[in-house]
């Protein structure tokens, strides 16, 4: 008899999970970061820079490639050379290996790719979980290994490794994006033993026989012809015919070893069942427990969990069904527009028809769950219902409410089967307040040190500053399977009270729950200053209250602002998960767990919190009857559009799964100008301005991230109807004399980042601190500003005399993009408003995935907006590797109808006033006033054009007219995009010629996905995936532009030189090739409050790290040097902007001795590239024959 | 020639040895000053405020932006302890030790008691030879008399003392009243050394910029002459070791420093500027100074020109001012 092995048990996600099965079974990783796989490559990433062991006593080497694709010919190459490979993806990045996925399958290379489940964008993007992106590879050759939950994401892992050994063919192993990947369960750890157990005896061995070796040669990658391909391809069916087989007796030996069983098509439920779903992925344990409520009440339901979906094993499916059975329903969580139904449903549907039972039973199919939309018991019940009825729907979609095409069942909303054994409790936390890290820890504390069974699932909002962020976590004696959101929660907790009075964070509370509130009120005041909704609610579910002011407690116990160990305690102390003394005990036991280190007295200091805590803590007393005389405001004003109040205000009150079909644009096409309405109030503290001292430079208006704060120059005879406490100024110019001028902060939108006061240069003569800007509480002025900039934005525009070209000009101009989510203080949106203030109303943005994609269009808002006619930047994202391709094709189309409007008016000027055509054909397009004029004789062109009617011509010309004004076309991305995936399409656009600007938002990682190193990250500085430091230097795109010669190239850092920013953003426009602005970017990924964010752009330059340089081809015709470098000599060595940032530091901590010798290496290489840009710039002023030829001035399509 | 010293109660080849600076975060300096001759290694500071505030910077810009947004849950790689506080420091003492059979004294910088003078207890048993005190504190409020700050030193000295068994030396400001009367307080609670002096950052005042910027320039033979003073007035009324810090840039100055009556002589500025090499160079030619001057051993020279020594000790006390004023009359 074997003895079982007793299972560790710890809290994990599954990412981390999978990551610990793979990084022991392989020697090799290629890896490329994409939501939500990123950790998995994070962790093994960091596991070998710890030089941690694989199975084999051996450091696995990961190499991040610069895309999937790469990764996927790097894996390709490696298995050919035999060595054991493995890696992470999911959604896009699955889709760029496909055509590797081919090749490894068809040469029968064992090989493991972890997928976390994720949509393809389609009419938007989702990094959210649905199956698309594996149903795209179920014809590679791959087979497809699924796991409903963490634990067996864990298990199926090894098995994939140990399958894909025994049978060669490779193995996708899959499991739901968040859903799975993100979920943190208590699960049973496999030991190396465990694994040991599993590997095939002498299948490594054989396939290290087959690697490409000169010592035994042989040639892979052949080109077949008509006579034998088909033949040689049908030579690999008996690996494909051994797989399930393989799979079903590694799944037996894991059951003896661990004794958890599973099987390749798993039957849960009645064994006289009459109906049964078949479905993939977590919302399998949702059907399933679904069914066992329906059985116990007397159904006869079960549920079919397919694992083995390719190759698909059909007998064993069947075998696996009840013979009872009458009805099926096929959930898929994919889409097929057009096919007759979804694949999972296909495949059932053969599966029967060839069987005997064909004709016996009723077959329907429906999609669940696409992007990540809740698939709760109530909808699976649905679908239980739905097969009992006479004719259940033939497809069908679960979930949503589809009034469009009908297709959707109807679900009860209020089903729930949570039994009183687990508790529930939710958590409402604003980003960065720590609440999640501390749910993370409590699921450790009691998964980890008791016998409880823990599950914490956490959803994070869209916004980047000022987020939301909800935990949801259970805590019970039985496994916990409910892979759904908490519906009936024992305790509510709200960490950020303003939640209160914007959304219902009630709604999910059950009768008798404990509400939590962290709120710097006394306790006798607190129940006066909930809204009265939020009273009834307390009322109706007689909820118990409490309430604690946790930022004077974490004040008053030296724990500055971090309040995360505080609500902990309260949630211990009230939650009843654990007794509370156990429960301090607990929590004390985990302070000194984490803090031991750092001394007895960081412990001490974190002991005094929870005894604080734990005092401080009061019952707030609940009268009978609600006294509130005030109610939650409106989510949006009543001023909004139609759109805004039917569709946007309910995403923004957390209701947008209510919203049915017909609600949306059915393209992906939406509204602009939406953030304006989300009112966020996140700032503590807002700018306010004194116009005594203020020297009316605009600069605070250049740096604000949000467009939060903005001057006014308008006339005198307007201040008579401003409000009280607005507050102007003369304007100082000659140019407008009778104007007065404004600075004026947006209070709500504002996100308190300081950038504004950080930058103002005008100080008071006797009090060098006071400044003309300095930040105040926001409370007492929140009222009276709000006023103000309403009618702030009632001002007519300024006026045209001032709007020069100058860092003042342009911030008198209206910015085009505002009120972003974008991180407080984020250093790239100043570019993208400038880009906006100079050509927002004739903009067209092409923008790569990553922050500037999400934070300028992720919904509920998006920032890009319009000005008093209604013009503004349209946006769009197609995907992350073809972005400079996408924007190119856009200019390509663009002039398409430009020249064809062209050639029309040509064609028509006959008939025309030639004052119009003139007009038209003359105005230089290259200024404001150019551009003016010309839409001034399109608007009198379009009047006149109506009464040619009858000439075909004039009708099109109608339609085209607009485009007789020039439209900006501007490629936007980060350093991930433009340095890495998207190099060689940007590479190709520069050299085509085209008029297209191109503007990195250089911020030296893939910021959006947390930080993972690119080919722009600087040497020295510690980032994912160069957890060790980068030992490269960061790659000179700008050099490498300026090559090819026609490219006009700038290298900005605003805060370092905000003229030569404008100058660049205005020249690289009226270049007539390709530009190509790389702009430095501050970002948090760089570790450090990025209210010094300006002055370490500063420090970039002054150090010589960030040379500012142009390249303007255009200067040769004027005879003057085409490079310039707009930056002096280093001031001061590398170091004093590297010790600024954590980034560098760090490593200093971890790795003294490598940091040192980086830092070496590093100053080496910025004396290089300062000397060969002072080279370059020496050469350009050196009297020269002939520059390069610039491409024709305007390129037009072939006709 | 004998050129050993004792230093802290450590018997040191020679009264050479390079001064707290960042040299020593690199094991290859280490290697090389050794080479160089160094009699011994003072490692670089460890501050209170690296121990206290580390963890509120790692705290405020890496932990803060965990589990912020779903596809970034964090932005610095995972599973890294990035709260080292001092234990890099310890590991770096640790691995010095490894690297090198020179004694090795340990910097631990603070201005009031607190939980990092518990890092003294650690450096002893990360194998410090002994520890130098740094308790550089500029008095700024006014209700702070020099007495408080006096004891404040004290009281340091003694927490330590009383948590180590290896040697201290204090590394003192320059602005004491009564230096004399407080090296000698700082005796009797059981201060091994003291090492002369402190260098003070001094403001200063950007009027471009209307910005106040901490400066600390190298050092220049110029500083020399603060600490010969001091020296010579010390090394006939204090038992305990005397360490010269601050403008030693070549054998002439370590000769002063010597005859002025310091034990042992630190040397950074020279060492950053010209590499760990040079101080095989400054030994060399204090070789040649002694044997030009026929001198065979350091302790020969030590204090001959001190005080009590000194041909002429109004050099050391008031005399010399007069002096002074009479030659800038002249």
């Amino acid at each position: 008899m074997i003895s079982r092995p007793v299972p560790q048990t710890a809290t994990l996600d599954a990412n981390e999970a999978v990551a610990t099965v793979a990084y022991r079974l392989s020697e090799l990783f290629a890896i490329y970061p994409i939501t939500p796989s990123s950790p998995m490559g994070e962790w093994v990433d960091e596991w070998s820079a710890q030089g941690r062991k694989n199975l084999w006593n051996h450091v696995p080497e990961v190499i991040e490639m610069q895309s999937e694709g790469g990764a996927a010919g790097a894996l390709h190459g490696a298995l050919n050379a035999g060595a054991l490979a493995s890696s992470f993806t999911a959604s896009q990045g699955l889709l760029l290996m496909i055509p590797n996925l081919y090749k490894i399958a068809g040469e029968l290379h064992p090989f493991v790719l972890h997928v976390t489940a994720r949509s393809l964008a389609t009419h938007a993007l989702s990094i959210f979980c649905d199956h698309g992106d594996v149903m795209a590879c179920r014809q590679t050759g791959s087979a497809m290994l699924c796991a409903n939950s963490v634990q067996e994401a864990l298990d199926f892992s090894a098995i994939a490794h140990a399958a894909t050994l025994r049978t060669r063919v490779p193995f996708i192993h899959f499991f739901d994006g968040f859903r799975t990947s993100h979920e943190v369960q208590k699960i049973n750890l496999l030991s190396d033993d465990d694994l040991r157990a599993l590997l095939p005896q002498g299948a490594i061995e054989a396939f290290r026989q087959k690697a490409l070796t000169p010592d035994r040669p042989s040639i892979r990658g052949t080109a077949q012809n008509p006579d034998v391909f088909f033949q040689a391809r049908e030579g690999a069916n008996k690996f494909y015919d051994a797989v399930p087989g393989v799979v079903q007796e590694l799944f037996d030996s894991f059951a003896v070893r661990t004794g958890r069983a599973y099987k390749l098509y798993d039957y849960e439920g009645a064994p006289d069942a009459d109906r049964v779903v078949v479905v993939m992925g977590s919302g399998a344990e949702t059907v399933a427990e679904t069914s066992a409520w329906l059985n116990a009440k007397g159904e006869k339901t079960g549920v079919l969990k397919v694992r083995l979906y390719r190759p698909l094993d059909a007998n064993a499916l069947l075998a696996a069904l009840p013979k009872t059975v009458r009805k099926i329903s096929v959930l898929d969580r994919t889409k097929e527009p057009g096919a007759i139904g979804e694949p999972l449903f296909l495949d059932v549907a053969a599966a029967l028809y060839e069987s005997d039972r064909v004709g016996k039973v009723e077959l329907v199919g429906g999609r669940y769950g696409l992007g990540s939309k809740e698939f709760t018991p109530a909808m699976a019940k649905a679908v239980y219902d739905d097969l009992a009825t006479a004719s259940p729907k033939k497809r069908f979609t679960v979930g949503i409410n589809d009034d469009v095409t009908k297709l959707s069942l109807p679900y009860d909303e209020k089903f729930d089967l949570e039994t009183d054994d687990t508790r529930r409790a939710m958590f409402f936390g604003l980003g960065a307040d720590g609440t999640v890290g501390a749910n993370k820890n409590s699921i450790k504390i009691i998964g980890e040190g008791t016998d409880l069974n823990a599950q914490g699932f956490f959803v994070y909002d869209s916004k980047k500053s000022g987020a939301m962020t909800i935990s949801h976590l259970r805590f019970g004696p039985k496994p916990i399977r409910a892979p759904y959101l908490i519906a009936n929660a024992d305790f509510v907790a709200v960490h950020h009270f303003p939640f209160v009075e914007r959304m219902e964070v009630l709604a999910q509370a059950r009768p008798g729950a404990t509400l939590l509130l962290n709120v710097a009120t006394p306790a006798d005041k607190v129940w006066d200053r909930l809204p009265s909704e939020v009273q009834a609610r307390i009322i109706d579910l007689k909820l118990k209250v409490y309430s604690i002011d946790a930022y004077t407690v974490a004040r008053a116990a030296g724990m500055g602002g971090q309040i995360n160990t505080i609500m902990q305690t309260c949630f211990f102390a009230l939650s009843g998960v654990l007794k509370r003394d156990e429960a301090i005990a607990a929590i004390k036991y985990a302070i000194k767990k984490t803090y031991g280190k750092k001394g007895d007295a960081v412990v001490a200091k974190n002991n005094a919190a929870v005894d604080a805590a734990l005092a401080a803590m009061h019952e707030v007393a609940v009268p009978a009857a609600v006294t509130a005389r005030f109610s939650r405001p409106p989510v949006v004003a009543k001023s909004a559009p139609e759109f805004v109040q039917r569709v946007t205000s309910m995403m923004l009150a957390n209701r947008g799964d209510e919203l049915p079909v017909s609600a949306f644009p059915v393209d992906g096409t939406w509204p602009t100008a939406t953030t304006k309405w989300e009112k966020r109030n996140i700032a503590l503290e807002i700018p306010t301005w004194d116009p005594a001292l203020c020297i009316q430079c605009n600069k605070c208006v250049m740096v604000c991230p949000h467009a939060a704060i903005r001057c006014a120059a308008f006339p005198d005879a307007d201040k008579a109807s401003a409000p009280e406490t607005f507050k102007s100024t003369k304007l100082k110019s000659a140019a407008a004399p009778n104007y007065q001028y404004s600075i004026q902060v947006a209070p709500e939108d504002c996100t308190g980042c300081t950038l504004c006061h950080k930058v103002c240069p005008a100080k008071d003569k006797t009090d060098l601190k006071r400044k003309a800007l300095m930040m105040a509480p926001i409370e007492p002025l929140l009222a009276k500003e709000r006023e103000n900039f309403d009618f702030f934005l009632q001002l007519p525009p300024a006026p045209a005399a001032l709007l020069e070209d100058t860092v003042k000009g342009t911030q008198f101009r209206e910015p085009l993009i505002e009120f972003s989510g974008a991180c407080t203080g984020c250093g790239e949106t100043p570019y993208l408003k400038l880009l906006t203030q100079l050509y927002g109303d004739r903009l067209l943005v092409a923008n790569a995935t990553g922050c500037s994609s999400i934070y300028g269009g992720n919904l509920p808002t998006t920032p890009y907006t319009t000005n008093r006619d209604g013009r503004g930047p349209a946006w769009s994202n197609s995907l992350f590797e073809d972005n400079a391709e996408y924007g190119l094709g856009i200019r390509a189309g663009v002039d398409q109808l430009a020249v064809q409007s062209q050639q029309l008016l040509k064609e028509l000027a006959p008939q025309l006033p030639a004052e119009i055509v003139n007009g038209i054909t003359a105005a230089d397009q290259l200024t404001d006033a150019g551009i003016a004029t010309a839409r001034g004789h399109v608007a009198a062109l379009k009047k006149l054009l109506p009464a040619l009617a009858s000439d075909e011509r004039a009708k099109r010309l109608l339609e085209l007219a607009d485009y007789l004004v020039k439209k900006s076309v501007w490629i936007i991305g980060g350093d991930g995009w433009a340095y890495d995936i998207g190099f060689g399409g940007l590479d190709h656009v520069l050299a085509s010629g085209r008029k297209v600007n191109i503007l990195v938002l250089d911020t030296e990682v893939y910021s959006n996905t947390g930080g993972q190193r690119s080919k722009s990250t600087p040497l020295g500085a510690v980032a994912k995936f160069s957890a060790a430091g980068k030992d490269t230097d960061k790659k000179d795109l700008a050099q490498m532009a300026a090559h090819y010669g026609h490219v006009y190239v700038a290298r900005v850092a605003l805060g370092a030189k905000d003229s030569q920013t404008v100058q660049a953003f205005i020249e690289a426009e009226k270049h007539p090739g390709p530009s190509l602005i790389i702009a430095y970017s501050h970002c948090i990924a760089h570790g450090y409050g990025l209210s010094a964010g300006l002055d370490q752009q500063k420090l970039a330059v002054d150090t010589g790290y960030w040379p500012l340089f142009r390249h303007d081809p255009e200067r040769a015709a004027k005879n003057l040097p085409v490079d310039i470098m707009d930056s002096g000599a280093p001031k001061q060595p590398l170091s004093a902007y590297t010790k600024n940032e954590l980034r560098y530091q760090v490593l200093f901590k971890a790795n003294p001795e490598r940091a040192a010798n980086l830092a070496d290496q590093a100053q080496k290489a910025v004396d290089k590239r300062v000397a060969s840009y002072q080279q370059l710039a020496a050469n350009a002023a050196a009297p020269k024959p002939a520059a390069p030829a610039a491409p024709a001035t305007e390129v037009k399509p072939n006709n | 020639m004998n050129l050993t010293t004792k230093y802290l109660g450590l018997e040191l080849k020679s009264p050479l040895m390079p001064g707290a600076s960042p040299l020593a975060m690199r094991l290859d300096n280490i290697r090389k000053l050794e080479d160089a001759g160094a009699s011994a290694i003072v490692m670089h500071s460890l501050f209170a405020e690296q121990i206290e505030g580390n963890a509120v910077a790692v705290s405020r810009h890496i932990e803060r932006w965990q589990d912020n947004f779903a596809e970034a849950t964090s932005f610095f790689p995972q599973g890294q302890d990035y709260l080292l506080g001092p234990d890099e420091y310890l590991d770096r003492l640790t691995a010095i030790k490894a690297a090198t059979n020179l004694p090795v004294i340990a910097s631990l910088n603070g201005t009031h008691l607190g939980s990092w003078t518990d890092y003294a207890r650690l450096m002893e048993k990360a194998g410090a030879d002994a520890i130098e005190l740094n308790t550089y504190f500029f008095a700024t409020r006014r209700d702070e008399s020099s007495a408080e700050i006096e004891d404040r030193v004290l009281e340091i000295a003694r927490t330590v003392r009383a948590s180590v068994q290896i040697p201290i030396a204090m590394k003192l400001s320059p602005f004491f009243t009564s230096p004399v009367h407080l090296v000698a307080e700082l005796e009797t609670v059981g201060v091994n050394g003291v090492v002369l002096f402190n260098r003070i950052f001094q403001p200063e005042i950007d009027i471009e910029t209307f910005d106040v910027v901490p400066r600390l320039g190298l050092s220049s033979p110029e500083d020399l002459r603060l600490r010969l003073r001091a020296l010579a007035l010390l090394r006939d009324q204090v038992k305990l070791s005397l360490a010269c810090s601050g403008g030693v840039h070549s054998a002439a100055e370590v000769v002063k420093a010597l005859l002025a009556g310091a034990d042992a002589v630190q040397v950074v500025a020279a060492l950053l500027r010209d590499g760990p090499d040079t101080l095989g160079n400054i030994l060399t030619e204090l070789k040649l100074w002694m044997d030009k001057f026929e001198y065979t051993s350091v302790s020969e020279m030590r204090g001959a020109l001190s005080l009590r020594n000194c041909p002429d000790p109004e050099a050391y006390e008031r005399g010399n001012y007069l002096r002074s004023l009479q030659l800038w009359r002249e």
